[in-house]
């Protein structure tokens, strides 16, 4: 079969491969793991295309435990079975979890810093926008028929506008959506 | 000691299954656990410990983490990362399978059509909820505004923007 470069290759990504890519999305991941995993996986690997991510994000958000961390634990199965997921746990974890140790450490002394709190301040706006921007870009590759897009827009009004709790939004608009989905399909 | 690292365990293990969407739906539960029932932290802590677990990256549940080593050092970490990890990765795990096995049936199909809207409708409307905690002030609006059209034209590092961010506003700071 002629390879088209146009679609991401069937290949399995090795164990290293997996390690040190979920090693680069814990450690860049301020202010929100989402956006840094897709830019890695879609972007700068391409072990994904947008539509396959957002599939294992909404799967890893209907999931308890963390959406990407979810995600992140059918990426490492898929290719490396019960290590892979082991390897993409450690990954992300290893180097937030000495940054957050540290910072504890250093909290008091630099947090009363006027600097320093101003900086992580702009930090934290930018991360905002980075989730902001990195969604609508998802958007704008899925291109979602009216369909997904009312169910997206319902979830994004009631969390997002109405500041309506997570979990009982996302008990309720799940069944909607695939029994929106399903009617859908049949006709 | 061993008998604050099995409550640590414990509690986590049990919030791990129902924590959707992460740790952050669960913080008045971990926050009811850690400082109501067993007083291991003071309000105080508790909130810094919040403070700076958002201020590091990774997943969320990284809180908890902290939480642990706080409480009881090294193996309080440990062992509350691995309780709030396992319950919830091990669920994860072999819904995976599931999925990998029927992928082919309609149902499957239909379920992974209707997941991807949900999850970037939520993904959009945490952005929103972030720009409204973090932005004070006309300067941090116009930091994540930029940084979001930076992200939705680009394909450079979003590292640039964090970093422009922070800078701007350090800059702020002086001039305002």
């Amino acid at each position: 079969m002629q390879h088209d470069p146009s679609v991401s290759p069937r290949r399995n990504i090795g164990k290293a491969e997996l390690f040190f890519g979920f090693l680069k999305i814990g450690l860049l991941s301020f202010g929100g793991i989402a956006p840094w995993a897709r830019h890695i996986i879609v972007e700068e690997k391409g072990w994904l295309t947008d539509r396959e991510f957002a599939e294992l994000l909404g799967v890893g958000q209907v999931l308890p435990g963390p959406n990407v961390m979810n995600a992140s634990i059918l990426i490492g199965d898929r290719n490396q079975g019960l290590i892979g997921v082991v390897l993409c746990l450690l990954g992300q974890l290893v180097m937030p979890l000495i940054i957050v140790v540290a910072l504890a450490v250093f909290y008091d002394r630099v947090a009363s810093v006027p600097e320093v709190n101003a900086a992580l301040i702009g930090a934290a706006a930018a991360s905002a926008g980075l989730v902001l921007g990195t969604a609508l870009k998802m958007v704008r590759n899925i291109r979602p028929t009216l369909l997904p897009l009312g169910i997206g827009a319902a979830g994004f009004a009631a969390i997002g506008l109405l500041r309506w709790p997570l979990v009982p939004v996302v008990l309720v608009l799940v069944p909607l959506a695939i029994a929106g989905t399903w009617l859908g399909r049949r006709k | 000691m061993t008998g604050v690292l099995l409550e640590l365990a414990r509690t986590f293990a049990l919030l791990s299954l129902v924590s959707i969407g992460g740790i952050n739906a669960l913080l008045p539960e971990i926050h009811r656990q850690i400082v109501e029932v067993h007083g291991w932290m003071t309000d105080q802590a508790f909130a810094s410990a919040f403070a700076i677990a958002n201020a590091s990256p990774g997943p969320n549940i990284i809180f908890v983490s902290l939480i642990g080593w706080q409480v009881a050092g090294l193996p309080g970490l440990l062992v509350s990362t691995l309780a709030i990890l396992i319950p919830s990765s091990t669920l994860a795990y072999f819904a995976g399978r599931a999925l990998t096995r029927w992928s082919h049936h309609p149902a499957v199909a239909v379920l992974r059509d209707a997941l991807i809207p949900v999850a970037l409708g939520l993904m959009l409307a945490s952005g929103v909820s972030m720009m409204r905690t973090v932005d004070r002030d006309v300067v941090t609006v116009l930091i994540s505004l930029a940084t979001a059209a930076f992200v939705y034209t680009t394909r450079r590092n979003p590292l640039w923007a964090l970093a422009g961010g922070a800078i701007v506003n350090v800059v702020a700071l002086h001039v305002f």
